[in-house]
């Protein structure tokens, strides 16, 4: 536990080394945070209520999912280069888990990313904007947790998209349909309350779900109770079966690796 | 002695698929190492050098424990390198010329303190060998310097360094001198033949720059095509390859190729020509007799052969 704690701390250190590209984003993340404000404020002026959300939780739910953008990160995760350029060989030398590994590196780059890309485009929102989120300590614990388990959501996708890199030599096709489904299927770029009700439907049943619109309506109080433990009973779930299907994967790839060769 | 690695009747072949006509394609074996036979022991400082696609690198793969041999047995202190490949982890140090384990964006000594988790070396363990390496190749300048900004020098030795500080019995290395300019060079074969020394670390290497050999390696296998065509000493392979000697004579004026029994004139340049000819069938002292009656001769020296002419003249023998 020990090692992967370390991994975890220097994940969080390499990130910070990147000053120009954690502002620039920033700016990015905060415009781009009113610019879907104002579209979403745009079909509000049509209707009072769109699937669950009020004006003001749309709004908040912009500036809160900007500030999750990089936490969902790029289709793909680093590993993905050293398989493309046979670096992996020497990670595959040391007696560590591949799998532990790369979640402690990601877990650290994004508890670096959730002190400043987290919170600003929110502050910046609040200025603007009458923001609106639970006040409830319990519910923001819950939130908590919820966001933590949906970044693990995210990186057992990402791990997968990332392994098939072993197979298809190149990730940058998997990386780019795996964001772009990431981006539509997550409440990224719209809500997935605006749907036709067979695509919410379909939404809520896949994984990408649990990644952002879940945790984020556990912040705008949307869920309480039972109804709160099954939310994050999903995202367990979701956790495990992606984290699972993530080690078959990596033993299946080690297998294809020791027997055909780098 | 006891030999800390050991191949018995080695093979490896890999399945390729080959295109034959627009659609079907036909399955071939290929054997990228083709019942090799060897055994190292400890304290070894070992050249394995061989032409591109010889099978050095596979070798290396099946020793860490990446590729299992298609048919006979490895033994790397006495472990079988695939079943137990975590155990002999901590017993194998690798480094790669071309690539490298350290953390791009963080100094150096970030990695340095991370392996101590991942081979959960004790602290002091730690401290103490860190201390000596860092001594020993001159990496305090650069211990705090995130390893981007290193030249390629500088993070070769601060690889070495990362390679062995869990205190592996053996270290692998796969062309460690690649790129590296002459004073690099030379800093890096020093520390080598230390560690092999003082610390009796059993030390495998491969690589294109024979210098390395040469100046390092006690013992030269030379593997071609998938088999061990040589494995003795560097002197060895010299008097067995390289038979042949080169006079060169400069003469008082230029003037036609000498005629000389038993030796080739190989080029003339002006009044210097070059003499080739087989110590086992004429002597030097015959050959510069037979110049000295032909033509005046101002100098006269003798070229030996190389290890770099003597591995082209295997490689393209072979």
């Amino acid at each position: 536990m020990r090692l992967y704690w370390e991994v975890l701390r220097r994940g969080f250190r390499r990130y910070s080394t990147y000053r120009a590209a954690t502002l620039a984003g920033l700016f990015t993340n905060t415009v781009f945070g009113f610019l879907k404000a104002y579209i979403l404020l745009a079909v509000y002026e049509q209707r009072d209520v769109v699937g669950g959300f009020d004006a003001t939780d749309a709004v908040t739910f912009s500036f809160v999912t900007q500030g999750f953008f990089v936490m969902l990160g790029a289709g793909h995760l680093e590993l993905a280069d050293r398989i493309q350029s046979g670096d992996v060989v020497t990670d595959l030398y040391r007696p560590v888990d591949l799998q532990a590994w790369w979640l402690a590196q990601d877990l650290g780059r994004i508890a670096f990313q959730v002190a400043l890309r987290g919170c600003v485009p929110f502050l910046v929102g609040s200025l603007v904007f009458d923001l609106d989120i639970t006040s409830d300590p319990a519910l923001i614990a819950a939130f908590a947790l919820s966001a933590l388990l949906g970044i693990v959501v995210s990186f057992g996708h990402r791990f997968l998209v990332t392994l098939t890199t072993f197979w298809l030599l190149d990730y940058r096709g998997t990386s780019q349909v795996a964001t772009v489904v990431t981006m539509f299927f997550s409440g990224m770029i719209l809500p997935i309350g605006f749907f036709p009700d067979w695509l919410e439907a379909l939404a809520r049943a896949l994984p990408y779900a649990a990644m952002l619109q879940l945790p984020v309506e556990v912040l705008l109080g949307k869920h309480t109770g039972s109804d709160l433990l099954a939310l994050l009973g999903v995202q367990v779930l979701w956790a495990v079966l992606l984290l699972a299907g993530g080690r078959v994967l990596l033993s299946a790839a080690s297998r294809k690796l020791v027997i055909q060769g780098g | 002695m006891t030999a800390v690695i050991e191949l018995d009747r080695v093979s490896k072949d890999f399945v390729v698929m080959r295109k034959k006509g627009r659609l079907r394609r036909e399955r071939m074996t290929v054997a990228a190492v083709d019942d090799i036979s060897l055994r190292i022991d400890t304290g070894e400082l070992v050249g394995y050098i061989g032409p591109n696609g010889a099978g050095k690198s596979t070798t290396i793969k099946m020793l860490t424990g990446i590729l299992v041999p298609s048919s006979g047995t490895v033994r790397v202190v006495g472990l079988d390198p695939q079943r137990r490949r975590v155990e002999l982890a901590s017993r194998i140090g690798v480094v790669f010329g071309q690539r490298t384990q350290l953390w791009w964006d963080l100094p150096l000594i970030d990695s340095f303190d991370l392996l101590r988790h991942v081979y959960r070396v004790p602290a002091d363990r730690h401290r103490a060998n860190l201390r000596r390496f860092v001594d020993l190749l001159e990496l305090e300048p650069f211990l705090h310097s995130p390893v981007r900004q290193l030249s390629l020098g500088q993070r070769m030795r601060g690889d070495l360094c990362a390679a062995l500080l869990h205190d592996p019995a053996i270290l692998y290395l796969d062309e460690p001198t690649i790129g590296l300019d002459v004073v690099s060079k030379a800093r890096v074969r020093e520390f080598l033949a230390q560690v092999n020394r003082d610390e009796g670390v059993t030390i495998l290497l491969t690589t294109h720059d024979l210098s390395d050999v040469e100046r390092l390696c006690s013992r030269l296998v030379v593997i071609d095509h998938g088999h061990v065509i040589h494995d003795g000493t560097v002197a060895e392979i010299k008097t067995m390859f390289g038979d042949t000697r080169t006079v060169v004579v400069d003469l008082e004026e230029a003037g036609p190729s000498l005629v000389v029994p038993g030796a080739e004139v190989v080029e003339v340049d002006g009044p210097r020509q070059w003499l080739r000819f087989r110590r086992s069938e004429v002597t030097a002292a015959e050959v510069i007799a037979a110049v000295v009656g032909q033509a005046r001769v101002r100098d006269l020296s003798i070229e030996e052969p190389d290890i770099e002419d003597v591995v082209t003249r295997i490689y393209t023998s072979g």
